[in-house]
């Protein structure tokens, strides 16, 4: 009887492991997949002119070196606006959010984060590409701003939650008023998983898109000035995978190639920054 | 010898949960109470009513008096910030800052900005690390994580934190109950020798430390004082029968 339970249990046990066991292989198998195509149909194309010079008319070679700069341009004023923002609306939700008002916010901020980027595109040519009357780096950037700022509120909040209610009553027990606990304890605290959520969160937004599209539209050529239109490297690859010559195509895997790259690199960078000191 | 802490009628709530009731007590200068009691009898809540720690709990609720030298810490005009630095406090689980051990020390007295200059700040460091019995153990590794400290060193490092901040009570809520008995009775040590400058409040559920180390010891059940007597009064003689049933071992 017991003997036949004990077998019973064992046969479920292991049918559930190899089910989950089969999943697992199968999520990273596509990704390996993914990856492996894109390094095999865009390895060709990559050498150093395509990374620096700026597109010319098909069959003449070119780059994506613009693209590569109105990128991390964009990005990185993106972040200057949305990490700021995103990281004390965690800690606002963190520290003080238990009432009404902070799970109202909360709710709104985890809608945010499921809205299609492609809205926030929308919103931003309303509000800001009209009024200018162009496209413009800087709507691109405030577009990949307001995608980032949910994302990063919410994995600070978690972040913060996660420090000891004995670390912050240690200090509190010294005298220490709120802020100070909360700027000179719990913030150095859950700085590591902060500033993951925060990599990840640039990781994302450089891989998007349809914010991009008819915000900071394209340019052709080197733009270092956030008041026009700017190219980056997902738009880039949207125009060449949508061209018609296989060189273009070719190029759009080249670009895949080097974007990927980049937020794997961005990814490591994490990995190593936040590498637990103590 | 006149009260240093001097508690009146004192009831304390969790929402709709009575946790304390109607508790009387004095704690004289330089004198170490011991609270004991069964688990879940109000003697953490009761001692964190004098540094008012409780205040960070949204539904607790305190009625009657806590007075500090005469003054009740309760009266909507005491500072709370600075009532906390005279009332010093020391956790069950030893809680140091993701800092070295030095800026764990140092935190407090900048803070409250104690010091005149960083020779100052170092004084005042090493003669609270001195007198929490740890300078000889970490003074060359001042720099380093306090994770890396031991369990034992860890709580004393967070006595020094306490110490380095001038208080004149010291409340300690079973400071020793996660600590081998090497490092308990270095903690016991230390709080013998705190008490000739310190008032001294200490929750533990260890009797044998209670006899050890107090002065005086009151006993707490469902949220009542039950009795306070001198500790040797309480271990060999108590007046009421539910201490004597308690300290025996019949419950609890």
């Amino acid at each position: 009887m017991s003997e036949a339970i004990h077998n019973r249990r064992k046969f479920v046990s292991s049918i559930m492991t190899t089910v989950t066991a089969a999943c697992a292989i199968f999520a990273i198998a596509v990704l390996i997949l993914i990856l492996s195509y894109i390094a095999y149909r865009g390895i060709a194309a990559i050498n150093w002119e395509f990374i620096v010079s700026t597109p010319k008319p098909v069959g003449e070679g070119g780059g994506i070196g613009n693209a590569i700069a109105g990128s991390a341009m964009m990005t990185l004023l993106a972040s200057l606006i949305g990490l700021p923002i995103g990281i004390g609306a965690g800690v606002y939700l963190a520290e003080f959010g238990d009432k009404w008002y902070g799970n109202t916010i909360r709710f709104l901020s985890d809608t945010l984060i499921g809205v299609p980027s492609i809205i926030v595109g929308i919103f931003i040519y309303t509000l800001i590409v009209l009024p200018m009357q162009r496209q413009s780096g800087l709507a691109g950037a405030i577009a990949l701003a307001i995608i980032m700022i949910p994302i990063v509120a919410r994995t600070t909040e978690e972040m913060i939650r996660l420090v000891p209610k004995s670390m912050r009553e240690g200090a509190l027990a010294l005298g220490a008023p709120q802020w100070r606990v909360t700027w000179d304890i719990v913030m150095p605290a859950a700085a590591s998983g902060i500033a993951t959520g925060a990599m990840l969160s640039i990781a994302r937004i450089s891989g998007e898109t349809a914010p991009l599209l008819f915000t900071a539209l394209n340019s052709r050529f080197y733009n270092w000035y956030y008041d026009k239109p700017m190219s980056s490297l997902t738009v880039q690859i949207y125009n060449f995978a949508t061209g018609p010559f296989e060189v273009e195509h070719q190029m759009a895997w080249a670009a895949t190639l080097i974007l990927v790259g980049l937020i794997l690199v961005i990814n490591i960078i994490v990995r190593i920054f936040t590498r637990k000191k103590f | 010898m006149k009260s240093k802490i001097s508690i009146k009628n004192l009831d304390f709530h969790y929402g709709p949960n009575q946790a304390l009731f109607d508790i009387n007590l004095k704690i004289k200068e330089r004198e170490v109470m011991a609270f004991i009691g069964p688990s879940g009898c109000g003697k953490s809540t009761f001692i964190r009513t004098i540094n008012r720690m409780n205040d960070t709990i949204p539904i607790a609720k305190v009625s009657g008096e806590v007075l500090i030298d005469g003054k009740d810490i309760y009266a909507p005009k005491t500072d709370v910030v600075s009532l906390r630095r005279k009332v010093g406090m020391v956790f069950q689980k030893s809680n140091p800052f993701p800092k070295s051990v030095f800026e764990n020390v140092a935190y407090g007295i900048r803070i409250n900005r104690m010091h005149s200059g960083k020779s100052d700040l170092e004084d005042r460091v090493e003669k609270a690390l001195v007198d929490a019995a740890l300078w000889d153990e970490v003074k060359d590794r001042l720099n380093s994580s306090a994770f890396g400290l031991s369990g034992g060193q860890q709580q004393r490092l967070c006595i020094a934190r306490a110490l380095a901040v001038q208080p004149e009570v010291i409340l300690m809520d079973e400071p020793a109950s996660a600590l081998d008995p090497i490092a308990t009775q270095k903690i016991e040590e230390l709080v013998v020798e705190l008490k000739k400058e310190y008032t001294i409040a200490i929750v533990t559920h260890n009797m044998q430390q209670a006899a050890r180390v107090s002065d005086k010891t009151a006993f707490f059940m469902l949220g009542k004082l039950i009795e306070v007597n001198p500790t040797e009064i309480m271990f060999t003689n108590p007046e009421d029968q539910l201490t004597e049933d308690y300290i025996t071992g019949r419950f609890g």
